[in-house]
C-alpha cells in the first residue's frame, strides 16, 4: 500500500510539475530578485534614506486606522470647529468641519500614496508595451506609435486634463486613468530607444538562430534589459503624479469624497487659515507631500547609480523629468548643471561680491 | 573536372548569383542610390569541409554569411541548404531548416546576454525548440561544457566571470547544442588574445571531427586561415576575387588582390627580403561602384579593359577560379 501511494504521489507531483512547480519557481526567483534588490538600496546610503522614509510612510498608510486616533470620514466623529494643537488633537481640527488634522494627515497618505504608486505602475506598464512594440516589431507600427507620441507630447496636459476631469467626472480612477494617458509617451521614448541597441545585439541574433519566436525575445531578452529602466521611472514618475494630484486636488479637480493631502491643502485655502494664522494646518500636508515626494526621489536616483554608475554626469532622472513637461524642475535641473559646468561652489552671488570688492 | 568534384560531394549550401543591395537613405537627389553588400555571388560549401572567406573589413563577408544563415532577405539570387531553397521557405519549415545552422560571434562580450547564468545560456536553444525536461538540457549542458573546455561547476555563473577565450567557449558551445550540420564562424579569433587563440581554433577542429560539422570560416587572419580551411574564397568589395583550395590559393596565387593579401602578412624570417606588393589608396565606396573590376583602381597591373568590363570567375586549373582580365585567353 505504501509503495504504490508513494508511486502515485510521484506521478501527480511529476505531472503537477510541469506547471505549478514553474510557476512557483519564476514567484520565487521574482520574490529573491526582489529581495535582492531591496538589500542593495539599503545598503545605498541614498536609497536607505529614502526606504526609511518610504517605509513609515507605508505603515501610515496601511494602519492608518489603528494609528489615527479619529476617523475624519465618520461625520460623528468630529469635535469643535477650529481648534488649537492639544493632547487630544496634535495637530487641532478644520475651521470649516472639525476633523481632526492629524488623522486627515495619516489618511491622506492612503489616497494620495496609492494614487502615485497606481499611476506610476500603469505609466510603467502601458510605456514599456508601447517602447518595445515601437523598438522591436519597427515598421509602420514604430511610425504609428511615435507620431502619436509626437502628438501628445505638444498637448499642454493641465487644461485638458482639467476639461476631462470635468467630462468624465472626478473619481480616483479617472485622474489615475488621465494621468496614464497623458504620462507614457516619454517613458515609450526611453524605452524604445534601449529597445533598439538591445535587437541588434548578438545575443538577440543567437536566440532569433535558434528559432526563437518574437514572443520568446520580447520577454526573455529585451523585457529584463529594460527592466531597470521601468523600475526607475516608476519610482520618479510617482512622486511627479503625487505632486499633480495634490494640484488637481487644490484646484478643486480631486475626489470630493477622498481626503488627500492635496485636497487638504484646498481646504486650507478655502477654510481660511492664513486669515486665522492656522500654520500647523498649512505645513503638515505640505510635509507629507514633500516626504513622499523626496523618498521616492531619493530611492529613484540610488536605483539610477546602482543600476548604471557609469552615468552620473548626465542623470536620467533628469531626462524623465524633461518628459513629464514641468517646466520648473528642468530649469533647476539646467541651472543645476550650468552651475556645476562654470565650476560655482557657492552660487552666482559669491563672484559678484569678490567683483565688488 | 570540378564537376566531378561536386558529384563526389554533396554541396550542403549553395549560393547561386547572390545579391545583397541596402539602399542608402537621405541626399537630395531622387535617385536611389544603393550599397551593393554583395554582388553577383556563386559559391558551394561541400559536406565535412572548410570553407574561409577572406577579405578586408567592409567588403561584405557578415553580410554574405548573414545572408546564407537567412538574416538577411536577398535582394537577387538564391541559397540552397541540404537541397532546399532557403528564402521559399516560410515560417515552420523555415525554422526548423534554420536550426541546423548556427553561428559563432566575433564578440564573445556582447553575445552572451549578461543576465542569463551559463545554464540559461548553453540550454537556451533547447529551451526554443520545446520538448526538453529541465533534467535533460541541464544534463545536455554539462556535457557540452565538458567537450568545450569548461566544468560543471561553471553551471550556474555568470558570463561575466568568465574570460574572452572561455566566452568563446560558452559561445561554441550554445552554437552546437542542436547538433548543427553547418557552422559559421564569424572571425570567432578576432577579438581574443593571441594566447588562446590556438586553443579554440584547436577546439573547433576537434569538435569538427567529433559531430561533423561543415565551417564558413570568415576571418582575416590569413595564417588562420591557412591552417584550418580547406578552401578559401576572396572577397573585394562585394565581388568574389579569387576562389579554390587552400593550397592552391596559397601556392599558386592568380589573383593581384591575393598577392597583394598575402604579401601584408608578416614574416617571422627577417632575412627573407621578400618583394611587397603594397596596396594604394583607399578601398572604394560600394554606394553604386563604377562597372569593370572592382579592384582596378588600386590595381598595379590594370589595363584599360579592367575599368570597362566586369571579370568573370574562370577556372584556371582544376578547382581554382579567378576573376581577373590579366587571365583572360589571349
Amino acid at each position: 500500500m505504501s509503495i504504490e501511494n508513494t508511486v502515485s504521489e510521484k506521478k501527480l507531483t511529476q505531472n503537477g510539475k510541469t506547471v505549478w512547480s514553474k510557476i512557483a519557481a519564476s514567484c520565487l526567483k521574482f520574490l529573491r530578485n526582489i529581495g535582492n534588490f531591496i538589500v542593495r538600496l539599503w545598503n545605498h546610503p541614498k536609497g536607505r534614506v529614502g526606504l526609511i522614509i518610504l517605509g513609515a510612510l507605508s505603515v501610515c498608510a496601511i494602519f492608518a486606522p489603528i494609528i489615527a486616533p479619529f476617523d475624519p470620514y465618520d461625520v460623528t466623529q468630529r469635535a469643535e470647529r477650529g481648534l488649537h494643537p492639544s493632547w487630544e488633537h496634535p495637530l487641532g481640527t478644520t475651521i470649516s468641519t472639525g476633523q481632526d488634522i492629524f488623522s486627515m494627515l495619516i489618511y491622506g497618505a492612503r489616497v494620495s500614496l496609492l494614487i502615485g504608486i497606481v499611476t506610476g505602475i500603469c505609466i510603467a506598464f502601458l510605456g514599456a508595451i508601447m517602447g518595445i512594440l515601437s523598438g522591436y516589431v519597427g515598421g509602420w507600427v514604430d511610425n504609428l506609435i511615435m507620431r502619436v507620441v509626437d502628438v501628445m507630447l505638444v498637448i499642454p496636459t493641465l487644461p485638458l486634463t482639467i476639461v476631462l476631469t470635468n467630462l468624465f467626472g472626478k473619481s480616483y480612477f479617472m485622474i489615475v486613468f488621465i494621468f496614464t494617458l497623458f504620462g507614457w509617451t516619454g517613458l515609450a521614448r526611453t524605452i524604445r530607444s534601449q529597445v533598439l541597441v538591445l535587437k541588434n545585439s548578438n545575443y538577440v541574433k543567437a536566440a532569433e538562430l535558434a528559432g526563437a519566436g518574437r514572443w520568446h525575445i520580447m520577454m526573455k531578452h529585451i523585457l529584463p534589459g529594460v527592466s531597470h529602466l521601468l523600475i526607475m521611472s516608476t519610482c520618479l514618475t510617482s512622486a511627479g503624479i503625487m505632486v499633480a494630484e495634490a494640484g488637481l486636488s487644490f484646484l478643486g479637480l480631486g475626489d470630493p469624497t477622498a481626503i488627500s493631502w492635496g485636497k487638504m491643502l484646498a481646504e486650507v485655502q478655502s477654510g481660511g487659515a492664513m486669515l486665522f494664522g492656522y500654520w500647523w494646518w498649512i505645513i503638515a500636508p505640505g510635509i507629507g507631500i514633500f516626504l513622499a515626494v523626496y523618498s521616492f526621489m531619493r530611492i529613484g536616483i540610488a536605483m539610477e547609480e546602482i543600476f548604471n554608475p557609469r552615468m552620473k554626469q548626465t542623470s536620467s532622472a533628469y531626462k524623465i523629468f524633461k518628459n513629464l513637461n514641468n517646466q520648473y524642475i528642468e530649469e533647476v535641473f539646467h541651472s543645476m548643471d550650468e552651475s556645476e559646468k562654470l565650476g560655482y561652489v557657492g552660487g552666482v552671488n559669491d563672484n559678484d561680491e569678490t567683483v565688488g570688492v | 573536372m570540378s564537376q566531378e568534384i561536386s558529384t563526389e560531394k554533396k554541396p550542403l549550401v549553395e549560393i547561386q548569383d547572390l545579391d545583397v543591395f541596402f539602399p542608402v537613405k537621405g541626399g537630395l537627389s531622387f535617385k536611389k542610390h544603393y550599397v551593393q553588400a554583395v554582388s553577383d555571388m556563386s559559391l558551394q560549401i561541400f559536406e565535412g569541409e572548410t570553407l574561409g572567406l577572406v577579405g578586408e573589413s567592409g567588403c561584405g563577408k557578415t553580410t554574405l554569411a548573414n545572408t546564407v544563415l537567412g538574416m538577411i532577405e536577398p535582394t537577387k539570387g538564391k541559397v540552397f541548404f541540404k537541397g532546399n531553397d532557403l528564402y521559399a521557405l516560410k515560417g515552420k519549415e523555415f525554422k526548423a531548416l534554420r536550426r541546423d545552422m548556427q553561428m559563432i560571434f566575433q564578440d564573445p562580450f556582447s553575445s552572451l546576454n549578461p543576465r542569463f547564468d551559463i545554464l540559461e545560456i548553453i540550454g537556451e536553444p533547447m529551451r526554443i525548440r520545446g520538448g526538453f525536461t529541465d533534467e535533460e538540457i541541464e544534463k545536455r549542458v554539462v556535457e557540452l561544457l565538458k567537450m568545450v573546455g569548461l566544468s560543471e561547476s561553471d553551471l550556474h555563473r555568470h558570463p561575466s566571470d568568465f574570460s574572452g577565450g572561455q566566452r568563446q567557449r560558452i559561445g561554441i558551445a550554445r552554437a552546437i547544442i542542436l547538433n548543427p550540420d553547418f557552422l559559421v564562424c564569424d572571425e570567432p579569433v578576432s577579438a581574443l588574445d593571441v594566447s588562446v587563440h590556438a586553443q579554440i581554433l584547436n577546439l573547433l577542429l576537434k569538435l569538427q571531427k567529433e559531430i561533423g560539422m561543415t565551417y564558413l570560416f570568415i576571418s582575416h587572419n590569413l595564417a588562420v586561415v591557412k591552417t584550418v580551411c580547406d578552401r578559401v574564397a576572396v572577397m573585394y568589395l562585394g565581388k568574389m576575387m579569387e576562389y579554390g583550395q587552400t593550397d592552391k590559393i596559397f601556392e599558386n596565387t592568380l589573383h593581384p588582390y591575393t598577392k597583394a593579401l598575402l604579401d601584408a602578412v608578416l614574416d617571422v624570417d627577417v632575412d627573407n627580403k621578400k618583394e611587397r606588393h603594397v596596396l594604394k589608396g583607399e578601398i572604394p565606396s560600394p554606394i553604386d561602384p563604377p562597372p569593370g573590376c572592382r579592384f582596378c583602381k588600386r590595381c598595379s597591373r590594370a589595363t584599360d579593359i579592367c575599368s570597362q568590363v566586369t571579370p568573370k570567375l574562370k577556372e584556371i586549373e582544376p578547382g581554382h577560379y579567378v576573376a581577373c582580365h590579366l587571365y583572360d585567353e589571349k
